[in-house]
């Protein structure tokens, strides 16, 4: 536990904290850019999940890339999109994205695809266009999934964004490649515990989320 | 093409430690997942405390989890056997949930009704429930595979032994092939890794395969 107390006290030093490259400004490079890969992923991932799922087509599709892309190893997609686009942040914002779609499509998809087939009927039957079974019926009811795929999205992104770093974006992996490189154990861990603050937060926040798109579901 | 002809024996050797690290988790958080999925879904105070430390775990950035666990565990940060323990926690923490979801999703009648044929609570979990929560923990099983051995791959940035370094090295010296060389390999590599447990549960579960 000494590294940990060591840890503990690097975290509070001021000198550490506050500045241009202190703990504060790249915790914050940190959220953003794991908000951004979320929010460009649920851009592109949302839109097709309900494609998918309000049609029924292209499943087996989807749940094979789904498949491939998690075999897909963030590091190397960083490194591959550093070489050919430079260094900086849109490489690693490429290789968060594609971890963050799997999670998203999946969540989207499935949240449609859950909802029993004769309540889209008696949707239907009420004279209710697809356009308003998908929009009035099946995307409220398949909110909760929806946020559940955000969410495991937005952990994986969260602790996967110190990749930045090594193809010189910012964050929280600035302190992990220094450390490592200088054997700062009480730094490497200083930025660990700081990831995982953020992540819970991100999940209290979410949690709030789910519960009231559960909440709305019951009161309608 | 002619980067991979002329690297074909560094390919190989280094497919074969990615296996050696990737394997070994794979297997331990599997049986170690196991009980645990038991325990969460035996007592109502356990499946919300274990599902959210599993869920908290699994947000530890990786590559400082490589680092800080020698210093506790007493090995050096290149030791092998770090990166196992590392990543085996990894996948206990994918896998927890898969293996009490999958045990849950044994029946209450069918318990019952094998408790009331005289199964023993130990040969009750072996012969009845766990069979029928194959094919769950088999999906959970493959996630976790395929995940540890992409995952494998962020070790290489201690200078571990494995596909990773194709990376680490292909973008210090600027050689795209390298790179992309990794990553068709570590996806491949995964990818038939995902067949052969596909394959074993036909083997090991053939109702599964008759069913469809």
């Amino acid at each position: 536990m000494n590294y940990f107390t060591q840890a503990l006290a690097w975290i509070a030093d001021p000198e550490n904290l506050h500045g241009d490259g202190g703990l504060l400004a790249r915790s914050w490079e940190q959220i953003w850019y794991t908000l951004l890969a979320v929010l460009v992923a649920s851009v592109i991932a949302i839109p097709l999940g309900y494609l998918v799922g309000h049609t029924g087509r292209g499943r087996g599709l989807v749940v094979a890339t789904s498949g491939a892309a998690r075999a897909l190893p963030t590091l190397g997609v960083v490194t591959l999109v550093g070489l050919i686009f430079g260094i900086g942040l849109f490489a690693p914002m490429v290789a968060l994205v594609l971890l963050a779609v799997p999670s998203v499509l999946a969540g989207a998809y499935a949240g449609v695809e859950a909802i029993d087939p004769r309540t889209k009927d008696a949707a239907r039957s009420m004279g209710m266009s697809e356009w308003q079974v998908l929009t009035k019926v099946e995307i409220p009811l398949g909110l909760p999934l929806l946020i559940g795929g955000l969410r495991s999205a937005t952990l994986q992104v969260v602790a996967t964004a110190t990749l930045a770093a090594y193809v010189g974006a910012g964050g929280l992996g600035r302190f992990l490649f220094l450390g490592l490189k200088t054997q700062d154990y009480p730094q490497m861990l200083a930025a660990a515990l700081l990831v995982m603050v953020i992540a819970l937060i991100l999940e209290g926040a979410y949690e709030l989320a789910e519960r009231q798109a559960a909440q709305r579901l019951r009161t309608h | 093409m002619t980067w991979v002809l002329a690297n074909l024996q560094l390919i190989g050797s280094r497919t074969v430690s990615h296996l050696l690290l990737a394997v070994p988790a794979i297997v331990l958080s599997f049986v170690l997942a196991l009980p645990l999925g038991w325990i969460a879904n035996r007592f109502r105070w356990s499946r919300a405390t274990l599902l959210s430390a599993a869920g908290l775990l699994y947000a530890i950035p990786s590559l400082p989890l490589f680092v800080v666990l020698p210093t506790i565990l007493g090995f050096g940060v290149r030791d092998r056997l770090n990166v196992i323990v590392a990543l085996t926690l990894y996948g206990i923490a994918l896998m927890v949930r898969s293996a009490a979801d999958a045990l849950a999703s044994v029946g209450a009648p069918v318990v019952l009704s094998s408790t009331a044929l005289g199964y023993s609570a130990a040969s009750r979990f072996f012969q009845v429930e766990l069979p029928l929560a194959g094919p769950v923990l088999l999906a959970g099983l493959r996630v976790v595979a395929v995940s540890t051995i992409s995952l494998v791959t962020v070790s290489s940035l201690l200078g571990v032994d494995n596909l990773g370094l194709l990376f680490v090295d292909g973008f210090q010296r600027g050689i795209l092939a390298e790179v992309l060389t990794g990553i068709v390999a570590t996806v491949l590599l995964a990818l038939i890794v995902d067949g052969l447990l596909v394959l074993l549960g036909r083997l090991l579960m053939p109702w599964t395969a008759v069913r469809r």
